[in-house]
């Protein structure tokens, strides 16, 4: 029994100390894959000859696959003869045709690719083919991106990783190294100048000022490995993935089934492309910066519309702007504005809401919600003035007590002078 | 009828108490009357300020929350949601500074006709200390409605106190309640400023009034000199006790105008993580020595400007509040046009940093 | 005559302070009665009995200066959110069809633990505590780190 007892300990013992000993020669095995037993690395370190964008944080590397899984060669062999050989596989800088193919062999395979990532895509390749850049090369061009182009060659790293040349914030500047190059461009005939009218638009001062990595970069609408430029019918719904109502009210307009047969582009007719600005009020309407009148003339009902909804903005804004500056009014003589800041933002919903339903272009619907701001404008107002009134009230009673204190002053000025002439 | 309870109760309160003595000695206690009589008003001015702090502080206490999320919230719920509340915190913001103004004014007045000098040193020496527990009245009372210019006033307030060698780092400590303005900070100048200040504060003014009455009101030099029967005097009481409550009637109304047609601002809640905002002032009585500071170069001879200035005056406070002690040494015939430079340059130097503080 | 100017005078005095307290004195008195609300600091909210709220129904509730979003879910759990959207401030409300929760402004959408799900809200809504004391339902602010 006791026996028993104590080779079961012993085995126990000594399946714990295996356990430790393979999980620590693990771990040394890992520390030595980046490198040393890797004589291309060795060697071309040594000679330093390393591509120029070799990062040894390379997500590739830093899993395994090293030089051979590209180049080919044997990378046991310190000698260069023997290990960039033909022989052993060597096939030195890939053609820039292969190379889509190259990195799909695995980046295509769910079942390789599954061990580091489950739910990983594995369609890039195949969208890669239909982009403009996969089609252009398939034609011979190799002026056009292939995936290197925008994940780098020897500096690999996801999405996630802020030093990567596709995290959100750095994917203008990735693509702005061909598109915004004149010369480069020139033979195709786009426009150069989208990096820099993204870059002053709404869009590009959230993501790349603000660091909000919820506004879109080019790939939000243009795709990642099936980039396009987005169709006619598809710019309602790449805008409306978030700007939800308004694609939606749109959708629902008399205007879209206009701009579907004149072939106009949704929201990008009033709201231009890349350089996408804050919006105004004075977008609508008849003034000097109204989209209107690009199509619409005096006369027509359209045109009266858009000035009828331009009015009614105007008279919910200037209703709002008096409801606030009561309110710091209010605020600033020390009265409670409670209620009133309750109102007043009310208002200003009302507001945001009637500027969304500028996009069913339909007058009584704007108004609807710009009567109900003023409503609300009205309350703000009330509660407002009540509170002034209070103010005013106080200084009633500022003035009954100086009433009381200057028949007392007065009255004790002449009892001194009472006394004093007893004296 | 009236007239005679009072005499009764009055007789039973003699019979006990041997009041007609006091009263007689309040009649008997002469005001000189002169061309400077006026200053003589002073000082009643800040002790009456003090009292309307007591009134209007008590009353704010019952509805006040010290706390890092309560202190603004309370005062924003006294002025808007108590009845009056807005009155009582504006009135005891406006006294307050008021007050300080009125003991500086009482200060100067005493200087220039230079009542400090033998007997009443003793009574200087206590105004001192006055004073400055003004100030720090003054200054713990800032921070409680912890909003944003007084959080970052007294980081830098205390910032500065740290500053002084040796003894700096405990005091900052001390004051904070721990390294930075917190809660803990709060607390600490609750305590100070509704506790500990006013009782040390009334000790010494305990001890001021009583050194005033027991040695009656000082007459300037050219006062002696006149003949007997041309010193006009006024009694003590009632004359000139009348004469002061009618002052003490105006001030409370100038200060009722002001808390009704510009009440004290509330200001943005304190943000500790929040970046500090332009333009953080300190209270105007503390404008001049932060102006100096912030005018020094950053070294000076052996040490840090800072400190140099922080050394400065601290150095200059003993001096102007040993002044009874000193000036003696000077010639008798040089000492009241040296005294009355010393006065004026020292009211330059304060208007001037003062005025230069609010234009940058 | 020299009699009753002085009596004159008195009967003015005391007339004039008589006045002069009553005007000091009744501010003082309303200032003592309290207010309705009786605290300054809104640390919590009473939203009444739990029997009063439905099952899958909302409320919004003044927490102060801030709306808060209170909501009965189907299986009867109370949750309270900031009801200011990220986005804009507008206020959003509670879908009983959808269960989860809406801005109408640009169409935000929030679960039920106010994760920004869709639309252009860029934040989530902050949490608010619920507490059942007594059978009444009670909301909190949540505890603050420091
Ligand atoms: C024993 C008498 C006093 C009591 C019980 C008292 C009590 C209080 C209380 C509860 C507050 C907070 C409310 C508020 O901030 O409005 C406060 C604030 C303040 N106190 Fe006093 N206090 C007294 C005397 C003084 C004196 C003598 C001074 C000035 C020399 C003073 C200056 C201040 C100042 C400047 C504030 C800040 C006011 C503000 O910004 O709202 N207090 N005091
Ligand atoms: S304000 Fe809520 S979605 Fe815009």
């Amino acid at each position: 029994m006791d026996k028993k007892l104590s080779i079961k300990l012993f085995v126990f013992f000594c399946s714990c100390l295996s356990i430790i000993l393979f999980a620590t020669t693990v771990q040394s095995q890992e520390k030595a894959k980046y490198g040393e037993d890797d004589q291309c690395i060795v060697c071309h370190k040594d000679e330093e000859i390393l591509p120029e964008d070799f990062s040894e944080f390379d997500i590739h590397l830093q899993t395994g696959l090293s030089c051979k899984g590209c180049h080919g060669g044997d990378e046991t062999s310190d000698d260069e003869d023997l290990s960039m050989s033909s022989e052993a596989g060597f096939i030195g800088v890939p053609e820039k045709i292969e190379i889509a193919a190259m990195c799909g062999k695995c980046h295509s395979d769910i079942n390789f690719m599954r061990q580091y990532q489950p739910r990983i895509a594995t369609d890039q390749v195949q969208q890669y083919h239909e982009s403009v850049h996969g089609k252009k090369l398939a034609q011979g061009d190799t002026k056009v991106a292939d995936c290197t182009s925008c994940h780098s060659v020897h500096n690999i790293l996801p999405a996630i990783d802020a030093r990567s040349t596709i995290y959100a914030l750095n994917i203008p500047a990735t693509c702005k190294k061909c598109h915004s190059d004149k010369e480069y461009m020139a033979e195709y005939g786009i426009p150069t100048t989208q990096y820099d009218e993204y870059v002053e638009s709404v869009h590009g001062v959230a993501l790349l000022e603000r660091q909000d990595t919820g506004a879109p970069a080019c790939n939000d609408c243009h795709g990642n490995h099936g980039a396009m430029p987005p169709g006619i019918a598809s710019i309602g719904h790449i805008c409306g993935t978030c700007h939800v109502n308004n694609q939606e009210y749109f959708s629902k307009s008399k205007m879209a089934i206009e701009f579907q047969r004149d072939e106009l582009h949704a929201c990008e007719e009033c709201h231009g492309d890349h350089d996408v600005k804050k919006t105004s009020d004075d977008m609508i309407g008849d003034s000097d910066s109204s989209t209107c009148v690009d199509c619409h003339e005096e006369g027509e009902e359209a045109y009266d519309t858009g000035i009828k909804i331009r009015q009614s903005l105007g008279g919910l804004v200037t209703a709002y702007d008096s409801a606030a500056t009561l309110l710091k009014t209010v605020e600033h003589a020390g009265m409670d504005d409670l209620e009133m800041s309750y109102a007043v933002k009310d208002a200003k919903q009302s507001l945001t809401q009637a500027r969304t339903l500028v996009h069913t272009f339909d007058f009584e619907q704007v108004k609807v919600k710009t009567d109900e701001g003023k409503t609300f404008v009205t309350q703000a107002l009330k509660l407002g003035n009540t509170q002034m009134q209070d103010l005013r009230f106080r200084r009633l009673g500022f003035g009954i007590a100086t009433f009381f204190m200057t028949i007392v002053l007065v009255a004790l000025y002449f009892k001194i002078k009472d006394i004093e002439r007893e004296d | 009828m009236f007239k005679k309870s009072a005499e009764k109760s009055y007789n039973w309160l003699d019979d006990r108490f041997k009041i007609t003595p006091l009263v007689e000695f309040m009649r008997h206690k002469q005001v000189p009357i002169h061309k400077h009589s006026l200053w003589y008003y002073m000082g009643g001015v800040a002790l009456f300020l003090f009292l309307v702090q007591i009134v209007s502080g008590i009353l704010l206490l019952l509805y006040y929350q010290p706390g890092v999320d309560s202190a603004y919230e309370s005062i924003r719920f006294i002025t808007t949601k108590v009845s009056f509340g807005w009155l009582f915190r504006s009135v005891h913001s406006w006294s307050a500074n008021i007050m300080v103004f009125f003991v500086f004014v009482h200060m100067f007045s005493t200087f220039f006709t230079r009542t400090y000098s033998k007997p009443r040193e003793l009574t200087w020496l206590t105004g001192s200390v006055l004073l400055v527990l003004s100030l720090v009245f003054g200054f713990s009372g800032y921070l409680l409605p912890w909003n944003e210019l007084a959080f970052f006033a007294t980081k830098v307030g205390t910032d500065i106190a740290g500053a002084i060698p040796l003894i700096g780092d405990p005091i900052k400590l001390l004051l904070r309640g721990g390294e930075g303005v917190t809660g803990a900070t709060l607390s600490r100048f609750y305590a100070f400023h509704i506790a500990l200040i006013p009782a040390v504060f009334t000790l010494f003014l305990f001890l001021h009034l009583l050194f005033v009455q027991r040695q009656g009101m000082h007459e300037p030099e050219f006062f002696h000199k006149l003949p007997e029967n041309k010193k006009r005097m006024m009694p003590f009481f009632p004359n000139f006790v009348l004469r002061d409550a009618l002052l003490w009637l105006l001030v409370l109304n100038i200060i009722i105008y002001l808390a009704v047609f510009f009440p004290w601002e509330i200001g943005v809640k304190a943000d500790a993580f929040a970046p500090a905002p332009d333009g953080i002032k300190p209270e105007w009585f503390f404008m001049f020595m932060f102006q100096a500071l912030k005018l020094l170069p950053a070294h000076m001879f052996i040490m840090e400007g800072e400190v140099f200035g922080i050394l400065f005056f601290t150095l200059a406070g003993l001096v102007w509040f040993t002044v009874p002690f000193w000036d003696v040494f000077i010639k008798e015939s040089m000492r009241p046009k040296i005294m009355k430079l010393f006065g004026i340059s020292v009211i330059a130097f304060i208007l001037i940093l003062t005025i230069w503080g609010y234009l940058v | 005559m020299a009699f009753n100017r002085r009596a004159f005078l008195n009967t003015i005095l005391g007339g004039g302070v008589i006045g002069w307290l009553g005007s000091i004195f009744y501010p003082v008195i309303s200032f003592l009665i309290p207010p309705k609300i009786p605290e300054a600091n809104v640390q919590s909210v009473n939203a009444g009995s739990i029997a009063d709220i439905a099952l899958n129904s909302s409320q919004i509730l003044k927490f102060g200066r801030t709306p808060v979003l209170l909501i009965r879910s189907k299986t009867g759990e109370f949750k309270a959110l900031a009801a200011t959207c990220t986005h804009l401030d507008c206020t959003v409300q509670y879908r009983q069809d959808r269960q989860d929760i809406w801005c109408a402004c640009h169409n935000g959408i929030y679960n039920l633990s106010g994760r920004n799900l869709s639309g252009p809200p860029p934040k989530p809504l902050s949490e608010y505590l619920v507490n059942i004391i007594d059978k009444e339902v009670i909301i909190s602010k949540p505890k603050q780190m420091g």
